[in-house]
């Protein structure tokens, strides 16, 4: 049993074999994936591009090959980090960023918009409601309005006070303060849509709170306008902005109650699953949504204060409602229409 | 002796995930930790806490100098972009990770190993808004009023520690919001390859009898390798004297000559098992 010091034959283990034939590529890989992560794919030459999916299937198998023959684990320990640094160069790394905007504004938005019509019927519906409700609430006993519009929000509109201050808040010419409370405004209202997306999460009952509320305001300002017969300026006052506004609102809680239903009622696909699936589709609309409560910022904040003519201000939100109509709803060609992600 | 302590049947919980590639190799991927990603966080949240008040001491030195209403404008817009797109966007560019998740070394994926969707990242960032700011926010405003009783700042505490620890009630540290967005949070590792502990040399390799070989399996021959490539001096004058005292070997003086000697024999026999189908896990198999 002695170690005697033979002159035997070295001891070549295939690890050391395997990395004598490899080591190569696997190094040019290494480099090349070292480059993307620090700058972009960009950086690369068009003989680097070509060989980046060949160098990674060699890796690959390598790794594959290494698990199965190989006892050194710092070998395949390498491998897996080498292979899985390069899968998320080759697979997991999203476009670039002005491609995603042009796929989101001419297909996933859309696409998402439409799969969640049902959801965004029923958001309508609670608006209308709740606009209704808080309508004859408010006209029943006016002291409900505070209960329901703060006195912040409410801004001296509140059903004491007289037909000429009401007008003068419709059609006055306002100092540039109004900018900045039409940036607080959209902050404010992209922070509410983001809320009614995220709050779906509990199985959609604060979003639908959320969206009644919304509709209660409505109609408890509707209620101060309409017996001082100012119902029509007041309609198109909210009209310039409201119908790319509201809109924005009712799919931001179509969103929400997609998520919360897809949590509660997943139907054949897993809970998981399903719940990514809503997430995805939710959330597309709802940065959608954001988007389009910028462009009512701005309609708000500048083309309000240019146009004080109720039938131009009608005109717009027309033209805007019918705008986003077409754009949602009108229907595609099968190539565009899919992608719902 | 305490590396050849088996432990491997009782291992802890791992990270460790498997994640087969469109090519079918599964690449065993390692799931950042809930302390990694907490310190992920606490990094973006100082990073946005510094940029939103170098730009906010910016901006109110401009619009004091100019007094134009402008900034005010700006400013409500950067917040809110701040805000909301610093995560969102950070995550969407190339390298889909914010500055604190790749100073810590993670990176956002989506679990089906597709592309990272913009809708994906955009979900996993809105459910932030009601796992932290909605509560924090909530609970400020409480305070800045003067009303926050006892039972409200239980409510936002208990609110905030539902989502806050959620990622420690599953197995895959998933978020609210990854949960939602279909995506989670791997490491990303940088090694180097370790050498090869085998390389021909010079003097002629000791000679081991089979009975000699046969002491070990996969587990003792992997742990040798870590005590070669890392272990102190005083580990390897340990485990040399355990194998010679087992083996009935006599010492002759050279430690790190007679492991080295010892693992590529081993490793070669190991292997030749492995040809034909025989891999021994370890010294009890």
């Amino acid at each position: 049993m002695a170690t005697a010091l033979l002159a035997g034959q070295p001891a070549l283990v295939n690890a050391s074999r395997f990395r004598a034939a490899h080591d190569a590529d696997w190094q040019r890989l290494e480099t090349l994936v070292t480059r993307i992560e620090k700058r972009s794919i960009r950086v690369l030459s068009d003989d680097d591009l070509l060989a980046l999916p060949v160098l990674y299937r060699t890796a690959l198998s390598s790794l594959s090959i290494a698990r199965e023959t190989s006892l050194d684990r710092a070998l395949v320990t390498y491998l897996e980090q080498l292979c899985t640094r390069a899968y998320f160069q080759l697979y997991g790394v999203p476009t670039s960023a002005v491609r995603q905007l042009g796929v989101f504004f001419t297909q996933t938005w859309p696409a998402a918009v439409r799969a969640l019509w049902r959801e965004t019927l029923v958001s309508l519906l609670l608006t209308v409601a709740g606009a209704v409700v808080g309508y004859l609430l408010v006209r029943s006993d006016p002291g409900w309005f505070f209960g329901l519009v703060g006195q912040g929000m409410a801004g001296g509109r509140d059903p004491s006070a007289s037909v000429e201050t009401l007008r003068g808040t419709l059609y006055g010419k306002h100092d540039d303060m109004l900018t900045i409370f039409a940036a607080y405004l959209f902050t404010h209202n992209a922070q509410i849509a983001i809320f009614s997306f995220a709050l779906g999460f509990a199985f959609a009952v604060p979003t639908a709170l959320l969206i009644a509320y919304n509709g209660l305001m409505l109609g408890a300002f509707l209620a101060v306008f309409v017996p001082k017969g100012l119902g029509f300026g007041f309609a198109g006052w909210i009209a310039i902005h409201g119908t790319t506004e509201l809109f924005a609102i009712i799919l931001s809680g179509a969103a929400g109650f997609r998520i919360g239903t897809a949590i509660a009622f997943p139907g054949r696909a897993t809970r998981g699953d399903s719940a990514v699936q809503a997430g995805k589709t939710g959330a597309t609309v709802m940065g959608g949504a954001v988007v389009m409560l910028l462009v009512a910022g701005l309609l708000e904040g500048i083309g309000r204060q240019t146009v004080t003519n109720d039938l131009a201000r009608y005109a717009i939100g027309l033209v805007m409602l019918v705008g986003w109509l077409l754009y949602f709803y009108l229907p595609r060609s099968r190539r565009d229409g899919m992608a719902a992600a | 002796m305490a590396w050849l302590r088996r432990n491997a049947r009782k291992a802890p919980l791992s990270l460790r995930r498997s994640f087969v590639t469109p090519e079918g190799v599964d690449l065993r991927i390692e799931l950042g930790s809930a302390g990694e990603r907490a310190a992920a966080f606490v990094i973006d949240v100082l990073a946005i806490l510094v940029v939103l008040i170098g730009a906010t001491i910016a901006i109110a030195y401009l619009a004091w100098s100019s007094r134009q209403s402008a900034f005010a404008v700006l400013w409500l817009l950067g917040f809110f972009v701040l805000r909301n797109g610093w995560f969102a966007l950070f995550e969407l560019s190339g390298s889909g990770a914010t500055p604190g998740k790749r100073l810590v070394g993670l990176r956002v994926v989506a679990r089906d190993g597709a592309r990272l969707t913009g809708g994906a990242v955009i979900a996993r960032n809105a459910m932030r808004e009601i796992e932290l700011f909605l509560p924090l926010s909530f609970l400020g405003s409480q305070a800045a009023h003067g009303w926050a009783d006892g039972a409200m700042t239980l409510f936002a505490l208990g609110w905030s520690g539902i989502f806050l620890f959620f990622p420690l009630f599953n197995r895959d540290r998933l978020r609210v919001g990854d949960l939602l967005a279909g995506t989670w949070v791997v490491h990303t590792v940088r090694g180097k390859l370790g050498s090869d502990l085998v390389v021909p040399v010079e003097r002629d390799r000791r000679v081991f009898s089979e009975a000699a070989l046969g002491l070990y399996g996969v587990y003792e021959l992997q742990m040798l390798e870590e005590v070669l490539r890392s272990g102190t001096d005083e580990a390897i004058v340990t485990v040399a004297a355990t194998i010679r005292r087992k083996a009935g070997l006599p010492d002759d003086r050279d430690d790190r000559g007679f492991l080295t000697d010892y693992y590529a024999a081993l490793c070669g026999r190991l292997e030749r098992g492995l040809l034909v189908g025989r891999r021994r896990a370890d010294k009890f198999a």
